[in-house]
């Protein structure tokens, strides 16, 4: 008889999730799936809602990355107008998306994946959290916890409150940085930094004790996809995407946000409420990309900040000049804090910021938009259609994390072919199973709670992989 | 001293944003560490709720069946169970849903008609729950002991409703700092 491990929850990951290893006959593992179990269904009822109010109701689908939510459709609703914002509103919006990137990366490096790391795999699960990480190793605890708030409170600077701000809307911002809250922010910077580099020290360290896992933790050929700036350097909210091969070549180059749909489809599969994107040309599932910070480091040229970019070349000297192993995922967060430090550095002197211009004025010019950011887990797409009157007819979300599902899956498998032996499972196995896929650090709460809608080609498989039919609209 | 408090925090049909201004406590938290022991939580690593937890605070509306069952239990181990944000407390954007309907409609538009004409609907029995055609509030289903309304509540309420729950005391819930919603 072959037979189903199931674990459920999964935990220390942003979301509701349960895995499945499925063991043959010989007791070996043949196939696993990671299961996203929640529902909301936030592309349904936001049809016939006007697109001005898209901003803060579609920040609630996510607590950990409302700011991405808030400027992707912000974005969309910008192309809605038709207009171009002050360049003001648009370095606000960069800080605020580059403090989001430093606070939700801390939460998964240090209150997430922290204690596996600190305290180890194998670890008592009663205390493998952030309170026995506390226990264990306060300062480091406490590093962490202000690194985030850091974080947190430039949020809160620019945006009134920490979470779920109603600070951007279509044609730019609502608020701009008052010179106190500026200096502020520069006071606290060095140490921002200063726990960075320690945390980037560390993980140096983790690759070598725990390089078993950093070998099998999802280490397979994908493609990798993510923004880049014109001048091909790291990108959070402009530019356009780009797709890398395994080996780094160039698949799509300067894909608008309006395209994505030619490079993106999207597939449904009956154990998980979470959809499956795939890169449209090479199907279903073989057109499986990565998405994130490992995908970004591996879409870009250099950073284009100095603290990063030196660090980049270690990053990459250790995981190769395009890095295939998820584990590094770890490692990528890290240097993206400190660019993203470097860079809120740098755009608190720009001049641009005093400016009073912070919002574009006009009515409905476009029925139709796509806006495109870096949420801190992957490139987050909001695609809308309104009627004359602005209210929304159609909405499409492609989530960071649906765009790692496929990764993931194969991700499971892996780990679970390497570590699971066998009928009975040592607790630490499991634990590492789970901890490959917090190397993602999916945020369910974003991808379970906007299924998909207008999937533009879809292909129907047959149970022995053939093709059977496909659309395309 | 007081033996530690047994502390469960528990993610339902909600954004985890409250989660969030929970972690938004910043160093306050090592102040709590020192006070409860963290026995059930999505930060945490335990699988089934546990028995004669002392304060459970919940996260989000009821949306499926697994919430459903999940919930009697945490009313059954839990001394005390606060509602903790707009989602617990009235369903908010959790709810938004309803008007549309019963479940099976909303899953047939989202996965099929606008989706994959396969014609799948994640349905897999045991695996993805079922979804309920009324999201409800937690106190819909088993008595509440205190409510915390906010989207998310600001960690400084969180905080004022621990430290009275920690002293024994009756949280004061009361005026436009404790009470407001959004
Ligand atoms: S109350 Fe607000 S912050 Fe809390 S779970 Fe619901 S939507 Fe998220």
């Amino acid at each position: 008889m072959s037979q189903r491990i199931v674990i459920d929850p999964v935990t220390r990951i942003e979301g509701h999730a349960k895995i499945s290893i499925y063991l043959d006959d010989m007791g070996e593992v043949s196939d696993a799936r990671f299961h996203v179990t929640e529902f909301r269904g936030f592309e349904r009822f936001c049809e016939g809602r006007p697109f001005w109010e898209m901003p803060a109701i579609t920040a609630r689908i996510c607590g950990i990355c409302p700011v991405s939510h808030l400027l992707a459709s912000a974005k969309a609703g910008d192309g809605i107008l038709a207009v171009d914002i002050p360049p003001a509103a648009d370095k606000l919006r960069r800080m605020m998306n580059l403090a989001q990137i430093v606070q939700s990366h801390a939460l998964s490096f240090f209150h997430l994946s922290g204690p596996d790391f600190i305290l180890g795999f194998d670890s008592d699960p009663a205390t493998r959290n952030v309170f026995g990480l506390i226990a264990a190793n306060p300062e480091l605890a406490r590093s962490g916890i202000r690194l985030r708030q850091f974080g947190q409170e430039v949020i809160e600077h620019l945006g009134g409150r920490k979470i779920h701000p109603a600070w951007a809307v279509p044609g730019g911002v609502r608020s701009g940085l008052p010179d106190q809250a500026r200096q502020a922010i520069r006071e606290k910077l060095p140490e921002a930094f200063s726990i960075t580099r320690a945390a980037i020290g560390h993980m140096k360290t983790f690759l070598d004790t725990y390089r078993d896992e950093a070998a099998s933790f999802g280490t397979f050929e994908s493609l990798f996809m993510g923004l880049v700036a014109d001048d091909g350097t790291w990108e959070h909210y402009g530019g356009a995407l780009r797709v890398v091969d395994a080996t780094g070549a160039i698949l799509e180059d300067h894909v608008e946000a309006r395209r994505y749909a030619e490079i993106i489809g999207e597939a449904v599969e009956p154990w998980s409420y979470l959809k499956f994107p795939y890169y449209q040309p090479r199907g279903y599932p073989d057109g499986m990309y990565r998405v994130g910070p490992l995908a970004r480091i591996n879409v870009c040229r250099s950073f284009g900040t100095p603290q990063a970019d030196d660090e980049l070349i270690e990053l990459r000297q250790r995981g190769g000049a395009t890095i295939k192993s998820s584990f590094f995922y770890h490692y990528a967060r890290l240097v993206e804090i400190l660019g993203a430090l470097e860079r809120i550095a740098r755009l608190l002197d720009d001049p641009d910021l005093a400016s009073r211009r912070l919002r574009a004025d006009a009515g409905v010019n476009r029925l139709e938009s796509v806006g495109i950011s870096e949420a801190p887990r992957g490139s987050l797409i909001h695609h809308y259609k309104v009627d004359e009157h602005g209210l929304i007819t159609q909405v499409n979300l492609i989530i960071a994390t649906g765009q790692n599902n496929l990764a993931m899956n194969r991700t499971v498998a892996q780990i679970a072919r390497r570590f699971v032996r066998g009928n009975t499972i040592p607790e630490g196995m499991l634990n590492r199973v789970e901890a490959g896929i917090r190397a993602f650090d999916p945020c369910l709460s974003c991808s379970t709670h906007a299924a998909g809608q207008m999937a533009l080609d879809v292909r129907l498989i047959g149970p022995d992989g053939q093709e059977l039919d496909r659309v395309v609209r | 001293m007081n033996p530690k408090l047994r502390l469960a925090t528990v993610w339902l049909g909600g954004c985890s944003g409250c989660h969030m201004s929970l972690l938004d406590l910043d160093e306050w938290l090592i102040d709590l560490a020192a006070h409860v022991d963290l026995v059930y939580s999505p930060i945490a690593d335990t699988k089934i709720f546990p028995s004669a937890v002392d304060l459970a605070l919940v996260e989000g509306a009821i949306a499926n069946n697994e919430h459903l069952e999940l919930i009697h239990t945490i009313r059954r181990n839990s001394r005390i169970l606060v509602s903790l944000g707009d989602c617990a407390v009235t369903g908010n954007v959790t709810a938004l849903r309803n008007p549309l309907g019963a479940a099976a409609p909303t899953l047939q538009q989202i996965y099929v008609d606008h989706g994959d004409p396969r014609g799948i609907i994640p349905s897999e029995p045991g695996i993805v729950p079922v979804l309920l055609d009324t999201v409800v509030p937690v106190h819909a289903v088993v008595p509440v002991d205190h409510f915390l309304p906010g989207c998310p509540p600001p960690a400084p309420r969180i905080r004022a409703m621990l430290e009275a729950l920690l002293e024994g005391r009756t949280p004061d819930a009361q005026g436009p700092e404790m009470l407001r919603f959004g």
